[in-house]
């Protein structure tokens, strides 16, 4: 078998052969020739069959001839120049990058081109009186690379990259090291002559440094700080707030009466170490989108049809109840209508993850969400978009809230302890000394909130999370953010989601049910289903044993219903139930395909979900230390096969709508559950967003999954419980770190309430204590990760 | 000694020098990608791969 030349899949027996090269079909050989005679065939040599098939597009752009929506999508425009930022998922290597960078070779109206890998964008400029945006669209999807055009772009307009804590990191860096240079020699020459003459211009300038850094760089410390007391919280921000405070006003002091170089250094290094915790925590995802809901799906436009023969194209958002809309191959019905021509194939894999497309005929009722598959279809509309029974559930109230407002992080939780235990500390150091020497009170007590400065503590979250979750993002788990790993470690019920969740999208299994077939009417039957192109046909066809290739007498398809062949006076009809003439109803629908040999019904060929590999041994992996359930969508039908696939009861719970399955997880929470949701489509959207952690199961990471808290590969499923015990063990390096970091405490509280605390005891013991936490966790973490499939 | 309040400011200038151009940098957006960079930096350049680079790296890739 050979390999496409443009996109590594297998050529089947009808490879293209053009100048030398196999393809696997026309549109790569296309590619192919426009990357050759424009001289880009150095694409192909940084990396063989690099490419992907291009898909049909005809009119699916046509929307861009519309001025309002080319507006939205534009990001700058002086009336000849434009620059566009297109999202394109199908970049994924260093050919893409090198041929999307070159698309000036292509069209000499496009001046310009720059790829983000990471955030799999190409920012192009061109002159749009030479191309438009649509021709430009066009162009990239010739190629291959389709740019993703949704209702989101349409909403969002022009985001800024906030870039706010890179400045503060630059500012604490900056004055922390000027700072370091100007504090050192007091640490050592003592009454040097030209050291004392000096002593305070030295002292002024770490002042002057030091301002930018309590009061932007560490601002969101204090305000975090605030923020919490108000609402009576005792964050971990609260002690680290105290912390600097006082070290700043004490400093000050000491410096404007003469007394003292202050802690600058040590206050400085303190904020910049928590703000690259901070940075280093902050790994996102940016190619992958966690906030997606409908609108990431919708299109922004359709095709409206007046008097039933003009086309216009329509904004989604304009649509009205009664309007006719002509939905074209390949395209999203975006509103709930009823079915206006004969037949549609509609796969709502994106609503249910069910992949195989539902038939419906005229007068049925279509949903929103559905793709059409098979020809174009025209419906009339119910309602309007935002009033559509998918679009419904974002009416819900789940939807607006954020959930890691609501989450008290461990780190927060010792917070409050932390900070009673360090003021109680303080004051009593401070009443001793009362007694003792009252001029060393306010000494003490600032020293004890100094160095009892939680720095080490709220490293050690940052990094334990950061680090874990890069590795989960090695292993193909992206989460949305590191505090998802918290809630993680404390999920006691899981919930998954049938459909596309447990049962794979991609094979099923097929299984006869009927009188068996002859030898004679088996090899009828492959050479009919070889010429039909119907995935059904397909999945059968290579199910079926080998036959001779025969050429069939008569062959004809019915779109929608099924094929007809006949060869040697005997006919066979492969299709639907009423196609092939049978009445009787089967119990459950699961997708068959029924045969019939000279107009006798034979039997029906049963199309089984696949389940995932490892799916029995996560539920019993995860049955040992949670509840476990199911919730399916769909009908009983395959309740026999859980039952014995999965450990005995196991809840299963079918027919249940987005709706039923938000209210279900709201109710287990209601009874104090942690409860993790995992599903994949649409529709478990809602159930996604209420439950504590929502894990989105995606076969293709880059284009469809809905709004969750984290995103796992689906060919990972296996592993998803050593996922979640690395979680656990993960807060378990945490609390560790903190029993190491309040051993550095314990010695420097020491030096504090005896009123020994000079400034470079604070200087060596806060970095060493921060350096340490940071290094166990990193090498805890990877120890870890190395055990993770 | 007034040299320290010379060796001073010209420390801190050099200081302030890296440090604008650190802002700078962030805010022409060099860090918002760091990836695609350092994929770009090794592409063949036009010129050599037009002449005599060619061939050769055809044949490997075959």
């Amino acid at each position: 078998m050979t390999k496409c030349y443009h996109c590594g899949d297998d050529c089947n027996t009808t490879a293209i052969v053009f100048d030398d090269k196999d393809f696997c079909c026309n549109g790569c050989k296309t590619v192919y020739e426009i990357f050759k005679t424009n001289d880009l065939s150095y694409y192909y040599d940084l990396q063989s069959a690099a490419g992907t098939t291009p898909l049909a597009i005809e009119g699916k752009y046509d929307f861009l001839d519309s001025d309002g929506i080319t507006q939205r999508l534009i990001e700058f425009d002086d009336g000849t120049v434009q620059i566009v930022n297109l999202f394109v998922p199908g970049i994924h290597c260093s050919s893409c990058i090198w041929v999307l960078e070159n698309l000036k070779k292509l069209h000499p109206g496009i001046t310009n081109s720059l790829v983000d890998f990471p955030k799999k964008t190409v920012r192009v400029t061109f002159n749009m009186e030479l191309v438009s945006l649509k021709e430009l669209v066009i162009l990239l999807a010739r190629i291959g690379y389709e740019p993703y055009i949704s209702l989101d772009d349409y909403d969002k307009g022009k985001n800024k990259t906030d870039r706010s804590l890179l400045y503060k990191l630059g500012v604490a860096g900056f004055a922390f090291g000027n700072i370091m240079f100007l504090s050192f020699p007091e640490y050592f020459e003592v009454g040097e002559f030209w050291l004392d003459q000096y002593k305070g211009l030295f002292r002024w300038l770490t002042f002057a440094f030091s301002l930018p850094v309590v009061f932007y760089a560490g601002s969101d410390y204090l305000i975090s700080a605030y923020k919490g007391l108000r609402s009576g919280l005792l964050n971990i921000d609260v002690p680290i707030a105290l912390g600097v405070l006082v070290l700043f006003i004490r400093s000050s002091y000491e410096i404007f009466f003469d007394l003292g170089s202050g802690f600058f250094d040590s206050l400085t290094g303190l904020i910049f170490f928590l703000l690259v915790g901070r940075f280093f925590q902050q790994k996102t995802y940016s190619f992958l989108s966690f906030e997606r809901d409908y609108k990431s799906y919708f299109p922004i436009a359709v095709t409206r049809l007046i008097d039933k023969k003009i086309e216009e194209t329509v904004q989604v958002y304009d649509i009205k109840s009664g309007d006719r809309l002509l939905i074209r191959n390949e395209e999203l019905i975006p509103v709930d209508g009823i079915l206006m021509s004969e037949r549609a194939q509609i796969d709502y894999s994106f609503v249910t993850g069910e992949s195989e497309p539902v038939q419906k005929i005229s007068g049925d009722k279509v949903f929103a969400g559905g793709r059409q598959c098979y020809g174009a279809i025209e419906i009339e509309t119910l309602n309007s978009v935002s009033q559509s029974y998918l679009t419904q559930l974002w009416s819900n109230s789940v939807f607006q809230k954020d959930k890691t407002t609501t989450f008290q992080t461990l780190t927060d939780s010792i917070g409050k302890r932390f900070t009673i235990a360090v003021l109680a500390i303080a004051f009593i150091a401070a009443s001793f000394w009362m007694y003792q020497d009252s001029s060393k009170v306010m000494n003490v007590f600032t020293a004890v909130l100094i160095i009892a400065c939680p720095c080490a503590i709220a490293l050690a979250a940052p990094f334990t999370l950061g680090n874990m979750l890069r590795i989960f993002g090695r292993k193909k788990l992206y989460l949305k953010d590191s505090s998802v790993i918290e809630q993680l470690a404390q999920i006691d019920t899981a919930i998954f989601d049938k459909t596309g969740t447990i049962t794979t999208t991609q094979s099923s299994s097929i299984s006869y049910e009927g009188m068996e077939l002859t030898f004679e009417e088996e090899s009828l039957l492959k050479n009919t289903l070889r010429a039909s192109n119907h995935p059904l046909s397909r999945s059968l066809y290579t199910l079926l044993k080998e036959h001779n290739i025969e050429t069939l007498d008569d062959y004809k398809e019915y779109t929608g219903k099924g094929v007809q062949g006949v060869k040697d006076k005997s006919d066979i009809k492969v299709g639907s139930a009423d196609f092939v003439g049978h009445q009787q109803q089967s119990d459950y629908n699961n997708t068959s395909v029924h045969i019939s040999t000279n107009d006798a019904y034979k039997g029906r060929f049963v199309f089984h979900n696949n389940y995932r590999e490892g799916v029995a041994e996560v539920f019993k992996q995860m049955g040992r230390y949670m509840d476990l359930a199911v919730l399916s969508g769909d009908n009983p039908g395959e309740k026999t096969r859980l039952e014995m696939l999965l450990p005995k009861l196991t809840p299963l719970y079918f027919n249940q709508k987005p709706t039923d399955k938000l209210e279900f997880i709201s109710e287990l929470q209601a009874n104090d559950k942690k409860v993790l949701m995992v599903g994949d489509g649409l529709n478990d959207a809602g159930a996604l967003a209420q439950s504590n952690v929502g894990i989105a199961i995606s076969e293709n990471i880059n284009v469809f999954s809905p709004a969750c808290d984290g995103i796992l590969d689906a060919t990972k499923f296996k592993y998803f419980n050593d996922y979640v015990l690395a979680s656990k063990k993960a807060i378990k390096i945490i609390k560790l770190c903190f029993v190491l970091s309040l051993m550095y405490n314990v010695i420097g509280l020491y030096f504090a309430v005896t009123g020994q605390l000079e400034p470079v005891i604070a200087a060596i013991l806060m970095p060493l204590s921060s350096i340490s936490i940071v290094a166990f966790a990193t090498l805890a973490t990877n120890v870890v990760g190395k055990k993770l499939n | 000694m007034s040299v320290i309040y010379l060796l001073l400011a010209i420390s801190i200038i050099v200081a302030l020098i890296f440090f604008a151009a650190f802002i700078i940098s962030v805010r022409s957006g060099q860090y918002d990608d760091s990836y695609t960079p350092s994929v770009r930096i090794l592409f063949e350049d036009e010129v050599v791969k037009n002449t005599t680079a060619e061939p050769d790296i055809k044949n490997q890739s075959n």
